[in-house]
């Protein structure tokens, strides 16, 4: 930080006016507890995690390593299970994200034309945000069971043989994007609903008035007005659903799946870094998280940038 | 008019039936907590339980240290949102407040580190905690999180709305910056300081990665935490289990029902994801 050039700040210092570090030291005596906390927290574990990934054969109690070197990355690649990862993390995203966004703009819709919004209907919906993975996951089991589950009981209604949710790789999948397509409602609706308040009603009465239907009144007006919400919403949805972890512990007791099958990118990064203690490994994988959520927030600054004229 | 009526009541049946939905895992969990473990296991299941049997949380209470969990879920949430807004507040009144070279340079540069994913600086958190000795303790829990960048950004965002005006009649009638931020920008940003602190405690109350990471020993645990070791520790006895359930999700749901307009808005900023 330049010293030079300041603002004359009559009402900061604490220091004799004029001697130049003074200008500094009310900020800094405001400033320091959350830099300490970010310093050590955020920003050194941030620089030490690139640095890690090029660590060959590092080893967290001594420090010592072989070379710099790519050597993570090409181990990383060449692990099936990081390639596991990345594809239930995809499969995951681009079901959970499409699907739950589809279903809240219904949802927002129907909820946005009521005058008074039902308390009963706003707790129903947004309840889910506020309770433990854990303990909503663990419900979540409960319904999947095989033999006693509730879902396997509705679907013996519909003439349906009962599945193995949770035990049988091919449906243990779309157990947790069932369950992830639940837990991403309530935050989506609630951001379309302010993105559907934010319209001017006059739109739609006006083309109402000119004879347009509800649903032309929908697709050609509301629909593309709501667009950038829609937008940041997938956006904003995407990143948080490339983290999917949690929702692994309760439904398949902290395991990847039954037969190790759903891999994740940051169950992959907690297995390698706190199971196996592969330091290096598990901090390219960690680049290669961040690497993801910054694609995406860059999609995310241009998208918003260019949808600035609605 | 019968076909707009028409139109409601199929509007008013797709929300109902999406409400019944997002209901029922709380629903279920609540509902088999109560049954006993013959009903609990039965086919067809039944929709009301028979009976209001508390035995299973009584088994949670005794058999796992629910009360224990408990107690450190509250101590840890207390201390992290009461800590996290004294830090994050001052910093709010510094980037909004304090005029000095570089401020506007730094506060973008903090913004920026909001997009590192917290899963990817784990690995040297841990590593941290590991070199200061304080694994398995609750302080291990808590210093991690004082410093909420995304808190400080919706406090500045506060603070600046706030007119310079009162504070120079402040400072000349001789308040000091501590005394003008604490008696009167603290009072007047009220609204959005109980906004973070509610969501502050929501996300604390339900963390689970980082006590799996830090926690060895039972007594330390939090309830997610708690919880999650109750399926390996006690067998999967869903009654039993969702009874544990019921004890972690309660509180936040009270929580919820008293603050639902401020949560609710405070998740409109994109306070709780990510």
């Amino acid at each position: 930080m330049s010293v030079a050039g300041g603002l004359p700040t009559p009402s900061t210092g604490t220091a004799p006016r004029g001697f130049a570090l003074g200008r500094f030291l009310t900020p800094l005596a405001f400033l320091l507890p959350f830099l300490i906390g970010l310093v050590i927290f955020t920003l050194f574990p941030i620089v030490n995690v690139f640095l890690m990934s090029f660590k060959e054969k590092y080893q967290m109690l001594t420090g010592e390593f072989t070379q710099y070197g790519p050597g993570n990355y090409v181990l990383l690649f060449k692990d099936p299970y990081f390639l596991n990862g990345l594809k239930n993390t995809a499969l995951y995203v681009f079901t959970v994200v499409p699907v739950s966004t589809a279903l809240s703009i219904l949802f927002a819709y129907l909820l946005n034309k009521k005058l008074r919004l039902n308390p009963l209907f706003q707790t129903a919906f947004f309840l889910p945000l506020v309770t433990s993975v854990i303990a909503v996951g663990l419900a979540w089991k409960w319904i999947f069971n095989f033999d006693y589950g509730v879902f396997n009981f509705l679907l013996s209604r519909f003439g349906v043989e009962p599945i193995n949710w949770l035990n049988n790789p091919n449906y243990s999948l779309w157990a947790i994007i069932i369950y992830g397509i639940w837990s991403y409602l309530p935050f989506t609706i609630i951001l379309l609903l302010a993105g559907l308040q934010n319209i001017n009603p006059l739109y739609a009465t006006a083309a109402a008035v000119d004879g347009a239907s509800k649903a032309r009144i929908f697709f050609r007006i509301t629909l593309p007005l709501l667009a950038p919400t829609v937008g940041l919403v997938l956006i904003i949805n995407t990143i948080s659903a490339s983290k999917v972890f949690d929702e692994l512990f309760p439904l398949f007791n902290g395991k990847p799946g039954a037969a190790y099958n759903l891999y994740t990118v940051v169950y992959y990064i907690y297995e390698v870094f706190y199971v196996k203690f592969r330091l290096g490994q598990a901090g390219a994988a960690a680049v290669i998280l961040f690497l993801i959520v910054l694609i995406f927030t860059l999609v995310q600054l241009y998208l918003q940038r260019n949808w600035q004229h609605y | 008019m019968r076909r707009l009526s028409l139109e409601s009541l199929i509007d008013n049946l797709i929300l109902l039936l999406g409400a019944a939905v997002m209901i029922f895992p709380f629903y279920w969990m609540f509902l088999s907590a109560f049954k006993t473990p013959a009903e609990v296991n039965t086919t067809p299941p039944t929709w009301v339980p028979a009976t209001f049997n508390f035995d299973n949380f009584a088994y949670a209470f005794n058999a796992a240290p629910f009360a224990r969990y408990f107690l450190n879920s509250v101590i840890v949430t207390a201390a992290v949102v009461t800590l996290s807004l004294v830090v994050t507040i001052m910093a709010a009144f510094a980037f909004s407040r304090l005029k000095f070279p570089g401020r506007d340079v730094l506060f973008s540069f903090c913004i920026a580190l909001m997009l590192v994913p917290f899963e990817m600086i784990v690995i040297t958190n841990y590593a941290t905690i590991v070199k200061w000795h304080l694994t398995d303790t609750l302080i291990a829990l808590i210093i991690p999180f004082t410093s909420s960048i995304f808190y400080t950004y919706i406090l500045r965002n506060s603070f600046l709305s706030i007119p310079d005006t009162l504070y120079y009649s402040a400072r000349v009638d001789g308040a000091s910056n501590w005394q003008y931020l604490w008696r009167i920008m603290v009072p007047i940003a009220r609204p959005a300081i109980v906004t973070i602190a509610l969501l502050n405690t929501i996300t604390s109350w339900n963390a689970f990665f980082w006590p799996l990471l830090v926690v060895n020993t039972k007594l330390n645990r939090t309830l997610p935490l708690g919880l999650y070791s109750f399926i390996t520790d006690g067998g999967i006895r869903y009654e039993r289990l969702m009874a544990g359930a019921t004890i972690v999700v309660i509180p936040v749901i009270l929580l919820f029902l008293v603050a639902r307009r401020n949560i609710v808005s405070g998740v409109a900023r994109g306070g709780l994801k990510g």
